[in-house]
Parts: C-alpha cells; structure tokens; sequence
C-alpha cells in the first residue's frame, strides 16, 4: 500500500465527526454535572490523531497525555466505553476508575490516558523498547502538548530514544498554549522541532489542521522506521477551540486568533478536499454528520444507563492479583 | 477582625512577605500572567513586577531546583506547585536537596525556601491528581510541613514558613481556597508559629485529632455528634512537623479518647506517628484503643461514589467516635 492509501478518507472524516461530536456532547454534560473532575477538549485538533491512525496499523502502540478522549476513538474504543468512562460507569474503557484524563483500551493498543505533564513520554519509549527487544515491526506513536517538552521527563526520553534506536513517532501537539501559557513564553527555541537536534532525531513540522498532510508525514516516517527502527519527531501545528478544560475561560487569547484558526477547521478542510475531488457529496456529509450525533446520544444513553463500579470492588484494582494487603 | 476567604488570606500572606523582603520571591507555573491557577496569586503581578513575580515553563524538577540554588546564595524563594500531585516531579529537589544541604555542609548552607501550593484529593481528579503528600514529607528530616485549615491560619503561617529559616512546605487545600473566616486587619502582623496546634472548638468526651481538609469535616462532626450528647473537642493539628505533642498530651488527658482523621493514606500516615506518641507518652490517660479514620489503601478511583468511599468522611468519623466511645 502507498502511503496515504491505507484507509478510506471518507470514513476518516466521519471519525473525525464523531470526535467532534463527542466532544461537544461531553462539554454538555459536563455542564450538567454528569461528568466530574477535570475535561480537556481536542476540539480543532482532530486532524492531528486521525490522520496519524489512517498511517499506522492496528496493533501499532499509540499513548497519549490527557487529552486523551479522541485518542481513544480514533483506536477504535467504542464511544460507548468513552462516554460511560467521563460518567464514571463500570462499562467504561476504565471501569469508570480512570476519569477522562485516564481512557485505556489494551485491546485496541491504546495506552493511555496520562495526566502528569510528560511522565508518559519514558513510558512510550519503553514500549518502544519491547517491541525491538522482541524484533517486532511495530512502531509506537507518542503524542503530548507543547508544554510538556521543557519536562526533564521528556528530554531524558528523548534521549534514551536516540541511544537504543528505537521504533518511536513522538508527535507534539502544538496547540500554541500549555494552560496561559503560550509557546513563546516556554520555550527558548523558536521552534520547537529544533529541540530534537540535540538528540540527533530527525524533525519535521506539519500542517496539523491538514489530515492529509498529517497522514502522509507519518505513513513516510513509519515507512523508514518499520524497514530500520529509529525515533522521529514531528511537530504538528493546531488548535484547541475551547479553553484549557472546562473551567478555563481562555482570556489570554483573541478572538480574532481563534477566528482565524475556526476558518482552517479540520473538518472543514478535508470535506472540501473531498467533495472538490467527487468523493463526497453535500448529502453524504448531512448523513455522516447526523451519524456521528446519533452514536453519540447513544453513547450517553448507555452511559447513563451503565451501573457504577460497585462497592465492594474497591480493591479489586490496586494489586494485580486483587489482593488486599 | 474581618472575614476574607482561605485564598485571599494567601495571597495577603504573599504580599505582605514580598513587601517586607526584597529577596523573596514567588515563581511557579502560571503565578504570574494567569494570576495563578486557583487565583491565590491574583495582582501579585501587576503589584510586583515580573522580576519577583515569575512564570515558568512544565519543569517542576527544574524550578524547584532553582530555587534551592537561590536559597543558597541568599534569596528566599516561594516556590508554588500547581499541586502537591505535581511536587513529585521534583521529589529529588525537595528531599534530597533542600533538605539535606545544612547537614550534608556542615552547617554552612541552610536553605530558607517555602513550597507551597493545594495538596490532597480534591474532587473526581482521580490517581495522579489526588495525591495527599503529607507522610511522605514529613518523613523527611530536616523538612517542616504545615497544614492550614483556616484563613487566618493560611496567613499566619504561610509568612511564618517564609521567614523560617529552613525549607517549609505549606500544604494548602483546593477545596478550602474559597471558605471564609476571620483574620486580623492587614494593619496587624499575623505570624502563627509552626508547631502550634490549635483547638477549634473544646469538648469533654473525645479528641478528635484533624489538619487541613479533615477540620472542616471533624467540626461538622462535632456540631453533630452534640445533639447525641457526645462532647468531642476538635484539636487542628495546623502543623505536622514539628508536631505539637503537649496540645495534643493535653486534650487527651482531659477527653481520654482518641480518634484521629486524616487525609492521608492509613500506611504510615500521620495519624500512625500522632498515636504512637500518645501510647507511648500517656499511656494511662485511654480509656479505649485509638482509631485512625483517613483514606483506604487504594490509589483514588475517579467514580464519584468510590471516591467517597475512599476518602475520610462524616459516617466513617462518626462511627470512629461512637466507637471510642463506647456510644
Ligand atoms: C507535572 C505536571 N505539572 C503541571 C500539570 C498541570 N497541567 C495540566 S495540563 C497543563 C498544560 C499542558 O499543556 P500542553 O502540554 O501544551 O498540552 P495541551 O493542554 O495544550 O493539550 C498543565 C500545566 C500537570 N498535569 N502535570
Ligand atoms: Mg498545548
């Protein structure tokens, strides 16, 4: 398969609806007090984590920070799962343990969910090491914001990566901020890419409201790193549309910064890349959207009617063998 | 006196130390700009200036770091953890260095560095975001960690841990930001000594032994185990080390009963340390076994109804009394 065949683009861009549409689902029954604690949204950022899946296969290892619900869906974990795991429910992808910050999915090679800033960064490094200690030809991508690379946990990965040679995609999510703060307040490069100088990691930067674009980068990457394991690096530029989390006002932006990044919307863009090519029509968009809504107020449906995690569970999950010291 | 919330109280603190002593400064993850993630930092700013009032980049090991350095060349640095969750990032700073340098010089270098910032399980943040880190500093010599359950006691010893001459680590408490009570005018100095207990409110028939977010709870307790005409004196730790055993001597000689609610976890919690120094010491004055109310042995699940479960509440206090109690 040549890169950028492997998955149908019309049924990526219905994925991306469905993340579009969970995610504003979520945010409203955040309001409502069906979810608690804290809720990032990936809304603007879809393009980034659908067009890395439409380059990679199945058993491939992805892992995320906690901005982590699209993550889940575009692995496969069932919108279901999802939404029962933001209500707190048992047939949650995390037993409704986890929270929003922390979505699971062995199954679907999906490995969190982590909510400390970079600490997930080694993790993925470590997989990364198990699949050449076993001489696999997986690769793992590893996705985390722009705040998260002035974490020593992050350099110290990075780092290791290089040293052992290993099958790695590390993805930054460049959304501009980490909370208030903006890139240019973080960071002493211009760029973040330039960091992986240093650890001698090839870098590039890609247009991450593009899912083409995304896709294609990556499929090229994992090409070369499945033939000969290495790390890489790729910068992906985007955009949250919403605040930090939920209670975030996100006063240190403008209006007229947000404007301009609605108008390059994800979705938009590949809709129109789609329908100027024939592949999509007005009709089949209208269908797809209204897809996606309906699966998602099932998702809530099944949330709501899922049992809680019972009581007497409780220590079931500290030690693998269910033991209660 | 006037009412201002837990969180105004801090920030007054801040002020007031930054005021005072040109070489303190407050650096921290959005302190600055944002004027503080929980707002504790509001107008420091823009009152300030960014030279004392500093942004930094996701680096906790890094800044905490930074500020042990500063310490040792003569600034007092106010280092504030978005949380104390975040504190463990910089675990190495705060209890291998801070700690350890007066010893490990032989008393050439003593490190005069506050940490401070929410600690403990807020609400539904789940595992990594919930961690209640107070047994595990306390155990480190050399540090001192005080606990404020009040806003007139978060002022009085937040300035106090500033001018101490050792690394402090004031454990602040997100869900206490926004409560209200009585403090000083900001005409008055207000310094609480670290090390000094405080009972809320006196009683007769139990000691129930608490800090930070466990206050609230015990007193609530105490308004309500009062119309079961049982007399529970609410003791407030305030500081857990140094711990101020003669308060705790005194209120356990009168009452003769004990429970102690904490928000740890019961392995080697606070509450272990507090009992054993009670058996040991006034052995003679129980007239029952201690109970230790805190979290369960379990990292924090997210679900809401675990989440109570797992935390110290009022039917598990309630029923830790009754039963010192024989009621
Ligand atoms: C070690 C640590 N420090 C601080 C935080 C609080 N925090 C959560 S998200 C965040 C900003 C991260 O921004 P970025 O990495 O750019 O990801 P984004 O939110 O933009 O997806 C901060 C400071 C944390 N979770 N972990
Ligand atoms: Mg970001």
């Amino acid at each position: 398969m040549q890169p950028g065949e492997q998955r149908d683009e019309v049924e990526m861009l219905s994925l991306m609806l469905l993340i579009r549409r969970f995610e504003e689902r979520a945010s409203q029954q955040y309001q409502a007090q069906k979810i608690g604690g804290f809720c990032h949204l990936y809304i603007g950022q879809e393009a980034v984590v659908t067009g890395a899946v439409a380059a990679v296969r199945d058993d491939d290892y992805i892992i995320t920070a906690y901005r982590d619900h699209a993550h889940a869906l575009a692995r496969g974990t069932s919108a279901d799962a999802c939404m029962a795991e933001l209500f707190g429910k048992e047939t949650g992808c995390s037993r409704g343990l986890g929270g929003s910050m922390h979505f699971f999915d062995r199954k679907n090679h999906m490995y969190g969910g982590h909510a400390i800033v970079a600490a997930h960064v080694p993790l993925a490094v470590g997989m990364a090491f198990a699949i050449k200690y076993r001489g696999e030809d997986r690769v793992t991508l590893c996705f985390f914001g722009d705040g998260a690379i002035n974490q020593g946990a992050f350099h110290e990965a990075l780092n290791l990566a290089a040293l052992y040679r290993l099958p790695i995609v590390f993805i930054c999510e460049n959304n501009l901020f980490a909370m208030g703060t903006s890139v240019k307040r973080s960071t002493s490069l211009k760029q973040i890419v330039d960091r992986t100088e240093g650890y001698d990691i090839p870098g590039e930067i890609v247009d991450g409201m593009n899912f083409r674009e995304v896709r294609d980068k990556i499929a090229e990457v994992v090409d070369s790193i499945r033939k000969e394991p290495h790390p890489a690096f790729l910068e992906a530029r985007t955009y949250r549309y919403r605040g930090h989390s939920m209670s975030d006002p996100a006063s240190y932006r403008t209006k007229e910064e947000l404007e301009k990044y609605r108008l390059d919307d994800p979705i938009t863009r590949l809709r129109a890349q789609l329908t100027r090519e024939g592949k999509l029509t007005n009709e089949q968009f209208d269908r797809l959207d209204k897809q996606a809504k309906e699966t998602v107020l099932v998702a809530v449906k099944f949330a709501e009617q899922s049992p809680q995690p019972p009581l007497e569970k409780l220590y079931d999950y500290t030690y693998a063998d269910g033991a209660k010291p | 006196m006037r009412e201002i919330t837990y969180r105004q109280a801090l920030n007054e603190a801040l002020a007031e130390e930054l005021e005072r002593d040109p070489n303190v400064f407050l650096m921290g993850e959005e302190v600055a700009e944002y004027q503080g993630a929980y707002k504790v930092s509001q107008g420091l700013l823009q009152r300030f200036g960014p030279r004392r009032i500093i942004d930094t980049p996701i680096s906790e090991n890094g800044f905490a770091g930074l500020g042990v350095g500063a310490a040792m060349v003569g600034l007092r640095p106010i280092i504030e953890f978005m949380t104390f969750s975040f504190s463990l990032v910089a675990f190495d700073q705060v209890v291998n260095n801070a700690p350890n340098m007066f010893t490990m010089s032989g008393g050439q270098f003593n490190i005069p560095i506050t940490f401070r910032g929410p600690n403990g399980p807020a609400h539904q943040l789940g595992a990594t975001h919930s961690h209640a880190t107070e047994n595990f500093y306390a155990s480190v010599p050399g540090l001192k960690v005080c606990t404020p359950a009040t806003p007139r006691d978060a002022k009085g010893l937040l300035k106090t841990a500033v001018r101490d001459d050792n690394p402090v680590l004031v454990l602040e408490a997100e869900l206490l930001y926004s409560s209200k009570g009585m403090v000083e005018p900001p005409d008055e100095e207000l310094l609480i000594p670290l090390g000094k207990a405080d009972v809320k409110r006196e009683g007769s028939d139990v000691s129930v032994i608490c800090y930070a977010q466990t206050v609230p709870l015990a007193l609530k307790v105490a308004a309500q185990l009062e119309e079961e005409d049982i007399s529970a004196e609410i003791v407030d730790l305030r500081s857990i080390k140094p711990l101020d055993e003669k308060a705790i001597f005194d209120s356990v000689t009168k009452t003769h009963r004990v429970v102690i609610v904490e928000q740890d976890h019961p392995f080697c919690g606070v509450g272990a340390e507090v009992c054993y120094r009670i058996q040991k010491n006034i052995f003679d004055a129980l007239d029952a076994p201690i109970i230790r109310v805190s979290q369960e042995d379990v990292p924090m699940p997210y679900n809401e109804r675990l989440e109570h479960a797992v935390l110290p509440n009022a039917e598990k206090l309630i029923a830790a009394v009754k039963q010192v109690c024989y009621a």
